[in-house]
């Protein structure tokens, strides 16, 4: 049985159809990316699938029992955790406040366990120095971290990532995309949306492309780019 | 070795001895001087714990301060109960008005939440008013005698050797500072507790906090209920120092809620000590300018704004800005031994 089932799911926002009636399997583990043009419906399919939106019509599945109408933390709990693109800390809390919540509320993590949790966690994704500044006060880059690393703090079995490479030296993409390995590794199903397409690729085992709301296309990576069509909306993104 | 934390312990068991040992020594006046700026300090806790650290900016306090007094004056005057009985009364029936409020407050957002919670408790004032039991509009007085057979209120008369309204007085004055330390504790294991932290989390970001498993209703509600429980105490225990209720008196938004956001954003909001501080300052300015009427309230405003734009921690904040001294931290430390072994030196 899938993970995440997504069934014929719409969304408008008044006249603009954002999602038009997208469906698709994700099985336990598996890695899927999510690519298209600026304001293709891609951040609003992840907020159709965490529950932060509801959808005009259609379902969702999630180990096959209908979440459709369930609130944000009731599919946190389920286990799908997520990062938004525009960073969101709660900034009066320290980092590893960031992820000590996430941890004790969406991961159930005991008390007595969470501190070591959180910081392995920090330490994973580069903040273990500065676990105890005021997420307020981060750059954006280390906010981009600190969403990776609070959504992995609620031990999601599937992780939503949005765009979280984009900005980064070449160094620093490649160790991010070790950490979003690693964390596939350990059997955590991922969907990632990401501009930065050669680290996309290179975690993915199937890519979906979205335009104007709807899917154009999934499949593998590689049979996804060759496409005529993915190629014309792609040009000049990235070769 | 950090010696904030025993010396601020140190000075705060002191100062509470003092307090507790007052009513022994101190004149009556003083007594009851004190017991107003500990009801300030209850309440500003309250307000404290509501916008400061569940986001939720209530304009609607003096809800519960009235109807926590007319349920006391309800339980002796109609009911025969002991004024004590009346205070816990008092408390629950704020405490159930809380629920309904809620459930229409948290509809609404900001702005639209401070306007919603001070219409609610302008349309109690108006209903209480209608209470003709009670007096209606123009209130009534506890029964002559009320106080001189309240329980306690003899053996403490006998004890310190004094009238049987400084008696009450004194036993009130406990009550309320008890109240304040009760409160005081309180706040500090909740904030410092799963859902504290959750709640704090729901402050800064309730969208992102949903996504990480928090349920900002449950808590919020929880919070909102409980503070106008405690307010509702607060209110019937002020009332009976007070002997006279009107439905204007015990519904005021200035006395009840303008004052006590003064006080928090001055002291510091979103901070434990912040009340405190801030009743102290009240307190001092009061006296300060006791001459000069309204010139006062005009001090308190400027101080209140030059506060919000330049430190809004308030005086709290800046302290422990400044010198990096906090004796009731809030936040939860990560674990030194393992920050070491990540490498973490800061
Ligand atoms: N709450 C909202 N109300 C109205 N319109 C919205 C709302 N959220 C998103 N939209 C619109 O929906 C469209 C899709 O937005 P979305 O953020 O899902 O795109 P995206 O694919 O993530 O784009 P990007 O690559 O820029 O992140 C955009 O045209 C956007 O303006
Ligand atoms: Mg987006």
């Amino acid at each position: 049985m899938p993970i995440l089932s997504l069934q014929d799911v719409s969304k408008s926002f008044g006249a603009l159809k954002v999602t038009d009636g997208v469906s698709f399997d994700l099985e336990a583990g598996q890695a899927l990316g999510i690519i298209g043009p600026n304001g293709a419906g891609k951040s609003t399919l992840f907020n159709l699938i965490t529950g932060n939106i509801a959808p005009s019509a259609g379902r969702v599945f999630l180990d096959g029992r209908d979440v459709t109408r369930a609130p944000p933390m009731e599919r946190v709990r389920a286990g799908v955790g997520r990062s938004f693109q525009i960073p969101q800390p709660f900034g009066n809390l320290s980092v590893y406040e960031n992820l000590l919540v996430a941890a004790r509320f969406g991961g159930a993590v005991s008390g007595a366990e969470a501190p070591g949790f959180c910081m392995d966690i920090l330490t994973r994704t580069g903040l273990a120095a500065v676990a105890e500044k005021p997420s307020g006060a981060l750059s954006l880059l280390q906010r981009k971290r600190l969403e990776l690393a609070r959504a992995m703090a609620t031990r999601p079995r599937v992780i939503l990532l949005d765009e979280i490479a984009g900005g980064l030296t070449d160094a620093e993409c490649s160790q991010l995309v070790i950490t979003i390995k690693a964390i596939h590794a350990e059997g955590t199903a991922i969907i990632w949306i990401e501009h930065v397409l050669h680290a996309l690729t290179s975690v993915v085992e199937r890519l979906m492309v979205l335009n104007f709301g709807r899917m154009l296309m999934i499949g593998a990576p590689d049979e996804v780019m060759a496409s005529a069509e993915v190629r014309e909306i792609y040009l000049g993104i990235e070769a | 070795m950090n010696l904030s934390r025993p010396l601020g312990l140190i000075a705060a068991l002191l100062a509470l001895t003092t307090l507790y040992a007052l009513p022994t020594f101190a004149p009556r006046a003083m007594v009851q001087d004190l017991f107003g700026i500990l009801t300030l300090l209850v309440l500003a806790m309250n307000w404290n714990m509501l916008a400061g650290f569940a986001g939720l900016v209530s304009v609607g306090q003096q809800a519960f301060v009235g109807i926590g007094a007319y349920a006391m004056f309800a339980a002796v005057i109609l009911m025969g109960l002991d004024p004590l009985v009346g205070v816990l009364i008092g408390g629950l029936a704020a405490a159930a008005f809380a629920v309904p409020m809620a459930f229409f407050a948290f509809r609404l957002n900001g702005a639209y939440f401070a306007i919603g919670t001070w219409v609610v408790a302008d349309i109690a004032r108006l209903a209480i008013s209608q209470w003709k039991a009670l007096g209606g509009g123009t209130g009534t007085s506890l029964p002559k005698g009320t106080a001189k057979d309240m329980a306690f209120v003899g053996p403490i008369k006998e004890a310190l050797g004094v009238s049987t309204a400084a008696a009450a007085d004194a036993l009130t004055f406990w009550l309320m500072l008890t109240l304040a330390v009760a409160m005081l504790a309180t706040s500090y294991v909740f904030l410092r507790s799963r859902m504290g932290l959750g709640l704090q989390a729901i402050r800064d970001n309730e969208n992102a906090a949903r996504s990480v498993g928090v349920d900002p209703l449950r808590i919020k509600a929880a919070v909102f209920v409980l503070a106008g429980f405690v307010t509702g105490l607060c209110g019937a225990l002020a009332f009976i120092q007070i002997t006279r209720v009107t439905p204007d008196a015990a519904f005021s938004v200035i006395d009840w809620t303008a004052f006590v956001i003064f006080i928090t954003v001055i002291g510091g909001i979103g901070t434990l000590p912040g009340p405190i501080v801030g009743v102290i300052v009240f307190y001092a300015l009061q006296r300060l300018l006791a001459d000069y009427g309204t010139v006062y309230l005009i001090v308190l405003g400027c101080l209140g704004i030059a506060v919000m734009l330049f430190a809004r921690r308030g005086l709290w904040g800046l302290f422990t800005d400044r010198s990096g001294i906090d004796p009731f931290p809030l936040t939860h430390r990560p674990p030194t031994s393992l920050a070491l072994r990540h490498g973490d030196l800061k």
